[in-house]
């Protein structure tokens, strides 16, 4: 099993944490793993992606400049990595700010209304959970378990308020695909 | 302790505190801004010493001091950081003081850019300093190995009383893996000659210094130096080796580009092709030993490199014409795509490059 993941998105999006959260969930279920962020001279509100890539074996290259799966979370992301894709590959894409359709035609691609349902699920900042779990129920690179684990070791103490509406959000997307 | 995940920046900070570093001294710059921050916040926890310095020029003489005077000190930085502290390296070398210099790697020349290159390879393995002097150099290609190789890093220096570098390039700095941070296991080790006055007489006194005036005494310093590295050299040699043996191409390559390259093995075999690699992870002393493994009937070796060819003099050292050299590299702080790679060898496999 080799799983690279490509996520992409503006500043403030939680494009990181996605990457972030494929790559613990993968480790905590015994995977190798390696997370490799873009950190070119970002700013805010400037583009952010990182690498991601889970495998049964030794991981080369940990940045992924062919992706099994990617997810954009935002229009420039979708231009500058929909070529990205490796035929009959998976193409999220958060259709909630993204109007424009794949012009792809030998990938599968999930329209995930991310923003929508966050904000449905009363969470505004929880787009970045709907796309995620739309991910991982479509690609079954991670369980859905491991995602409410990391959710519940994530937000502890003051911040355990967060758990369910995030757990939510998670839940959200994968019976979005 | 247990396996987590952690930048390889963060990983570099955490083995040197584990192995009982009790002073750091540095002053940030990315990519290797996370060592830094990470010392900040814990080497004061476990009851060191974090200053950020108000240079780069100033850290590398607290090091000098702190390390003079017998304790376990590192310092961090990034390539226009790193070409600032070789003055005191060279002192370092001449006083023979143990430290850690960590180089997370950029984009160069000058200021260049923050994204990961290869480009100071001549400056850690050659001494940007001045004077006959090298230091040992270590290539980590993964976080697990950045750090281990600092845990061993401290006693390398102070077993030579010398300082080591370990060169991580920015990928390897900012990557998050698997690691699992171990705890020392052998014990720091006296220092009788440390300027901490608790090692003489009274009235004798402990000396700690890069000048020495007269001929005779200033050779005789070179030679200790020469001895210790000549010895070092018999024995920090490392490297990693994969089907060297039978192949007709050999890609050599360290640090991240080493990465990219195991995926063209992976590919190379899928495709019936013989294809190995040779990693070097000394890069002071360099691995030549690796390249007598290499199959004599070999079509070419290639140097891998994020930069515009410099591990490259090592390999024709190594080779002596044995074997036919070529290069393949990007700069500015580019990836190596594992495919561009595979296309190169390719051709020169076919004789068109």
């Amino acid at each position: 099993m080799l799983e690279q993941v490509l996520v992409a998105g503006f500043g403030g999006q939680g494009v990181l944490r996605i990457g972030q959260m494929i790559a613990y969930a993968g480790f905590a279920e015994g995977k190798e793993v390696t997370w490799a962020p873009s950190y070119g001279p970002e700013m805010r509100g400037g583009t952010a992606n990182c690498s991601v890539v889970i495998s049964d074996e030794e991981i080369g290259a940990a940045q992924v400049l062919e992706a099994n799966s990617v997810i954009v979370m935002n229009l420039p992301s979708l231009h500058k990595f929909e070529d990205t894709v490796i035929p009959g590959g998976k193409l999220f894409i958060n259709s909630s700010i993204i109007k424009e359709k794949s012009k792809r035609d030998d990938i599968t691609v999930y329209y995930v209304d991310a923003q929508e349902k966050a904000e449905e699920l009363g969470n505004s900042r929880g787009a970045n959970m709907v796309i995620l779990g739309a991910y991982a129920k479509a690609t079954q690179t991670v369980t859905l378990e491991s995602l409410y684990d990391l959710v519940k070791q994530t937000f502890t103490g003051d911040k355990a308020k967060f758990v369910d509406s995030n757990i939510a959000c998670i839940k959200a997307g994968a019976e979005m695909v | 302790m247990a396996k987590k995940l952690m930048k390889g920046n963060e990983a570099l900070a955490a083995a040197a505190i584990a192995a009982g570093a009790t002073h750091f001294f540095g002053y940030p710059i990315t990519p290797q801004s996370e060592l830094i921050e990470y010392m900040a916040r814990e080497m004061p926890k476990a009851g060191g010493c974090f200053l950020q310095a108000e240079s780069e020029v100033a850290a590398s003489y607290m090091v000098y001091g702190a390390g003079g005077a017998g304790a376990r000190v590192i310092t961090s930085t990034s390539s226009p950081g790193l070409a600032l502290k070789q003055e005191g390296l060279t002192y370092m070398v001449a006083a023979q003081i143990p430290a850690v210099v960590i180089n997370v790697s950029r984009g160069g020349p000058g200021l260049g850019n923050i994204l990961p290159q290869q480009s100071d390879y001549f400056m850690c393995t050659r001494g940007g300093g001045n004077g006959d002097y090298y230091h040992p150099c270590f290539a980590p290609a993964s976080v697990q190995e950045c750090a281990d190789l600092v845990t061993e890093a401290f006693d390398i220096a102070d077993k030579y009383r010398m300082p080591v570098l370990i060169l991580a390039d920015g990928l390897i700095g900012q990557m998050m893996e698997p690691v699992e941070i171990k705890e020392a296991t052998e014990k720091p080790i006296d220092k009788p000659w440390a300027a901490d006055g608790g090692h003489v007489k009274r009235g004798e006194h402990n000396r700690i210094n890069a000048m020495i005036l007269p001929a005779d005494g200033l050779e005789e310093l070179n030679h200790v130096i020469q001895a210790k590295l000549k010895d070092y050299s018999e024995n920090y040699v490392r490297y990693e080796a994969i089907d060297v043996e039978d192949a007709d191409i050999v890609l050599v390559a360290y640090g991240t580009p080493s990465r990219a390259c195991k995926n063209v093995l992976k590919k190379a075999k899928e495709e019936g092709l013989k294809f190995g690699l040779i990693r070097p992870i000394s890069l002071y002393p360099f691995p030549k030993e690796a390249f007598d493994k290499i199959n004599p009937n070999c079509k070419a070796i290639i140097s891998v490199e994020q930069s515009c060819g410099q591990m490259i003099e090592d390999i024709r050292l190594s080779v002596l014409g044995k074997f036919p050299i070529k290069f393949f590299g990007r700069t500015g702080g580019n990836p190596i795509i594992p495919d561009a790679v595979y296309s190169y060898a390719k051709e020169v496999l076919g004789g068109k490059a």
